[in-house]
């Protein structure tokens, strides 16, 4: 256990890159989440079917395949090179965003159809009844399925080890474990503790939003949230 | 100021209205009786546009509702044209349709600033005179999900007619109510049908309203009008068969 700081430092090294392809990866997930779950919404079929291609064809493949696509392949295909970590941004952006988009349209969807009527009875524009009135409710919506995405996200930075981004994973199994053989198991334990305090802080700034937007729609706290404020009483 | 000129709806092989024509002057309150699924909500619908018709025209103050004029000819109303149209019809839902994202003052001022143009400060007074002319001054601030169901309506109400409209669609907006909560809001109603000049449509089965509050009530069945008349000769003496029938049934509990 002398060799703790050691790895914790190596460990370390790689965590600025799993942190910025997290957040920037979840950055796009959201931009393309919306932009895409709304479009599956719109009155013209063919926003909706460009949409659908998007989401089907993203979602339905696998994620390691789609980097190698963007590192190995793309750079064959038009002579462009993504630099590696942006290149694992827009792989986890684009794949992410394809299962946000059925959440934001769910959401969307799940607004009781009255809201809409309320709105239109209030000759609000199409445009003005999405943001005003349906967004702010379906949001409240898509909070804790955004949160599973998001820890699925994190979890699939470890894939850029593949790509040879130096993350945590890619420390952890190039650096960490041809140096220290014989604690395999204590390298490989630490490494999950890495990513479950990550996951754990997503859930709270998810919880802390869950609150914010149910007390917005004048909702007492949610059934898990109430659950766990008696537990601490 | 609301002409219906051989209107019909059909859902797909289900015709709700069939060659339909009826005109209601402006001022007027005018409410609709008759058994579910008469035909009489999708009037009021159709009216604010939520469902559009399948023939025939609508026009509200001269204007085509679904329709709109174009060189000549009438073609299918656009967004914009039956928006203009809309904006002078106001309409209050069974289920209140307040908007659970903002406070009261929000339901209030929303429309009126992003609609109508009007300033922030206009859209406030405004929705504080109509928040006291229906008993909830104070109510101001607070969340809808904080107010009983007859204090929801009597905000719709205000929300209504913030937008200032010449037309008011009320539909069955006691249905819902404890029973306790609906005398309030019929009153409340009844003191705006007496102090504004708004044509007002009403369907509801609160028959006592609807005789104290209505110029003229139309009995509804299958879709047609089966019968028209002041409200001192349709409760005393209807004429149609199906009008005595559908009264004795109502009048009964």
């Amino acid at each position: 256990m002398e060799n703790l700081g050691t790895w914790v430092s190596i460990l370390n090294q790689g965590l600025p890159y799993t942190l910025i392809a997290t957040i920037g990866g979840i950055a796009l997930t959201i931009v393309l989440s919306f932009a895409a779950g709304l479009a599956l919404l719109a009155p013209w079929r063919w926003v909706r079917a460009i949409s659908r291609i998007y989401v089907e064809g993203l979602r339905g493949t696998s994620e390691v395949v789609q980097l190698f696509w963007i590192f190995f392949a793309l750079p064959v295909l038009v002579g462009f090179e993504f630099i590696p970590l942006w290149g694992g941004i827009a792989v986890l952006g684009l794949n992410h965003g394809a299962y946000g988009a059925e959440i934001v349209r769910g959401a969307v969807q799940s607004v009781p159809r009255a809201q809409y009527e309320g709105a239109l009875a209030l000759s609000l524009s199409p445009a003005q009844r999405m943001r005003r009135v349906i967004l702010p409710q379906a949001v409240a919506e898509m909070i804790p399925p955004f949160n599973n995405l998001f820890i699925q996200l994190l979890k699939s930075t470890s894939l850029l080890s593949f790509v040879f981004i130096p993350e945590i994973t890619r420390q952890a199994t190039e650096v960490l474990v041809p140096n220290f053989n014989p604690w395999v198991l204590q390298i490989f334990l630490l490494l999950l503790l890495y990513y479950l305090v990550m996951s754990l802080v997503i859930t709270a700034v998810m919880r802390v939003l869950e609150r914010a937007t149910a007390a917005r729609l004048g909702r007492r706290v949610t059934r898990g949230a109430a659950r766990a404020l008696a537990g601490t009483h | 100021m609301i002409v219906f000129d051989g209107v019909e709806k059909r859902f797909g092989d289900n015709v709700v209205l069939s060659d339909l024509s009826f005109t209601v002057a402006p001022g007027e309150h005018v409410t609709l009786i008759g058994p579910s699924g008469s035909g009489k909500t999708t009037i009021l619908r159709l009216l604010m546009c939520l469902e559009s018709v399948t023939g025939g025209t609508i026009q509200v103050a001269g204007k085509g509702l679904s329709h709109m004029e174009k060189s000549g000819k009438l073609v299918p109303a656009d967004e914009k044209h039956s928006r203009e149209v809309r904006k002078r019809i106001g309409m209050v839902f069974q289920q209140f349709n307040l908007f659970p994202n903002m406070t009261v003052r929000g339901n209030l001022i929303e429309a009126p600033t992003r609609v109508l143009g009007l300033s922030k400060d206009e859209a406030n007074s405004r929705a504080k005179e109509l928040l006291d002319l229906v008993g909830l001054g104070e109510k101001i601030d607070e969340h809808p999900s904080r107010l009983s169901g007859g204090q929801q309506q009597r905000v719709a109400i205000a929300r209504a007619l913030a937008m200032q409209p010449d037309v008011l669609l009320l539909d069955e907006v006691t249905s819902a109510l404890d029973p306790e909560l609906v005398a309030g809001v019929l009153k409340l109603l009844q003191d705006i049908g007496e102090s504004t000049d708004i044509t007002i449509l009403c369907v509801t089965h609160e028959m006592g309203f609807a005789r104290d509050f209505s110029h003229r009530v139309m009995m509804f069945d299958g879709g047609h009008v089966i019968e028209d008349a002041p409200p001192a000769q349709l409760f005393t003496e209807p004429e149609h068969p199906r009008t005595q029938e559908f009264l004795k049934a109502v009048l009964a509990h």
